[in-house]
């Protein structure tokens, strides 16, 4: 603990000499125990330490497997307090489309921590206190958006993978993302344009929304997006 | 120790953000379609740290997978708009959904249109298509059963066929991108009609649905990256293999959409 303190002084004199005050703040770094719980965290894996104290997922390949893990994980983790008690009134349609979606991400979560191995990033704490598991609007808007984020993580990564198994891997797992995106569109309103929404398909290029781990565009970046859904919040500094 | 690491590594990112200020100045406020594309096509071909070179795809690599695409795409879009000209195929309750389908098409062929053309490609001509395949759909657009069906087919061989190429444009930037952005269109159109149809969403085991079989050869796949999921997750082995969508080759794409393609 003593050697945690000293690194976490250490660290706060370097932040401060090298960023700046607007730096430090925009990243929250004194704001809670978040610090002392990165640095702990950060011992204990390969994807490397970020400023935050966060778990940082690493450069290169390895780093947007790990960003994909960390997504999965989230993913699987929901579906699996969706699916451990319905919300009022789930029809058994959709309890049937949930329990599928729940053991694909668990599927995806478990095939990303055996392919990284060792170089997985660590098993991360969600927090689950912004939905209400009781309610369909909340439990199906919440899963429209991590499958969305999904879809648009999956395909701006993409291009910064430089093996072409990874990318077909990738490949094989976003069209499954996108296709739960749809049915949980259809789902909030059946029938109508929203499976393949204006919100999400470019209107005039028939493109689906992408974005790259950090990105701003259209809204916060899919890394903070993910992280208000976790305990131990994640960064994807070595990434675009 | 560790503080000296994190350091570099906080040094680490300011310099990849550096280098990473340039590919966003000319994409940022480009949008989407032609313009994002060849902001990023030179680009492209660095890696992600933008600072090291990549070898990425020739244009004649790129125009030829576009030309497939763009093949496939024309294949659907026109599918879709005759099958919404067809009075009395689509039930009002579903029109929307297929005009929505439908718009996305015709977005796509002239997104792969503009693209090929700017990569100074020659575009292929709009084929003549037979929607019945030699007979095998007769009613496709009397019956709407059967309009479903080969929507279907196409949907999901769809996302088959820009799975297979995606290697091929490995290197190729944005244009990587807006194939995996049609990619992913495509599954949620598959979704929505196989739904429509009263399937799951999703392809369980290698289960063609009526639809020729070859469209969901190898589907039943559980292994990825050299790992078998199925030893590695607690889930039903069906749930894997619905859990994964399978890439077909060009050649393989080709033998299904043939019999569609009169010339």
């Amino acid at each position: 603990m003593d050697t945690q303190i000293k690194t976490q002084n250490m660290l706060q004199k370097a932040l401060q000499s090298r960023l700046g005050r607007r730096k430090i703040l925009k990243y929250g770094l004194f704001s809670s125990g978040a610090m002392v719980l990165g640095l702990g965290a950060c011992t204990k894996h390969n994807g490397g330490s970020s400023m935050s104290g966060a778990i940082d997922v690493g450069g290169g390949d390895t780093g947007i497997l790990n960003f994909a893990y960390a997504l999965e994980q989230l993913e699987a983790a929901f579906y699996i307090q969706v699916n451990a008690k319905f919300y009022t009134n789930a029809t058994s349609a959709e309890q049937a489309i949930l329990a599928d979606i729940m053991n694909h991400e668990i599927a995806h979560r478990d095939f990303f921590k055996n392919a990284l191995g060792s170089a997985a990033i660590p098993a991360l704490t969600p927090d689950f206190s912004s939905v209400d598991f009781t309610s369909r609007a909340s439990v199906l808007g919440t899963s429209k958006a991590l499958e969305d984020t999904g879809v648009s993580a999956y395909n701006g990564a993409g291009q910064y993978l430089s093996s072409a198994d990874y990318l077909t891997v990738a490949g094989k797992i976003v069209s499954v993302e996108a296709r739960h995106a749809a049915a949980i569109r259809d789902l909030l309103n059946p029938k109508s344009a929203d499976f393949a929404g204006d919100d999400v398909v470019n209107a005039s290029s028939g493109l689906d929304f992408s974005r790259t781990p950090n990105s701003t565009t259209g809204g916060p970046s899919i890394v903070a997006t993910a992280n208000t859904f976790l305990k131990t919040k994640i960064s994807a500094t070595q990434l675009p | 120790m560790k503080a000296l690491t994190l350091i570099d590594e906080i040094y680490d990112e300011a310099v990849i953000k550096k280098n990473f200020s340039r590919r966003e100045t000319l994409t940022k406020g480009l949008g989407f379609g032609l313009k994002a594309m060849l902001a990023a096509v030179p680009l492209g071909l660095m890696d992600a740290l933008g600072n090291k070179a990549m070898a990425g795809p020739s244009n004649t690599t790129i125009v030829g997978v576009l030309n497939f695409a763009l093949t496939l795409e024309y294949l659907e879009s026109t599918f879709y708009t005759m099958g919404l000209a067809a009075s009395g195929l689509i039930p009002s309750t579903d029109t929307t959904i297929f005009m929505q389908i439908s718009k996305h098409e015709t977005d796509h062929v002239n997104t792969l249109t503009t693209t090929i053309t700017s990569l100074q490609g020659t575009p292929v001509a709009k084929p003549n298509f037979d929607f019945t395949a030699g007979g095998t759909f007769a009613d496709v657009f009397t019956n709407y059963q059967t309009f479903l069906a080969v929507s279907n087919a196409f949907e999901d061989t769809g996302v088959r066929a820009y799975k297979g190429q995606a290697p091929a444009l490995l290197g190729a930037g944005a244009v990587l991108t807006a194939a995996l952005d049609i990619h992913s269109v495509e599954a949620r159109h598959a979704s929505e009609v196989r739904r429509l149809r009263g399937l799951k969403g999703w392809i369980s085991n290698a289960e063609a649905n009526g639809d020729p079989a070859a469209i969901y050869a190898g589907e039943d796949n559980t292994t990825q990256l050299n790992i078998n999921v199925t030893t590695v997750t607690a889930v039903p082995a069906v749930s894997v293999t619905e859990a994964f969508d399978e890439p077909l080759t060009m050649a393989q794409v080709l033998a299904i959409a043939g019999p569609f393609i009169k010339s």
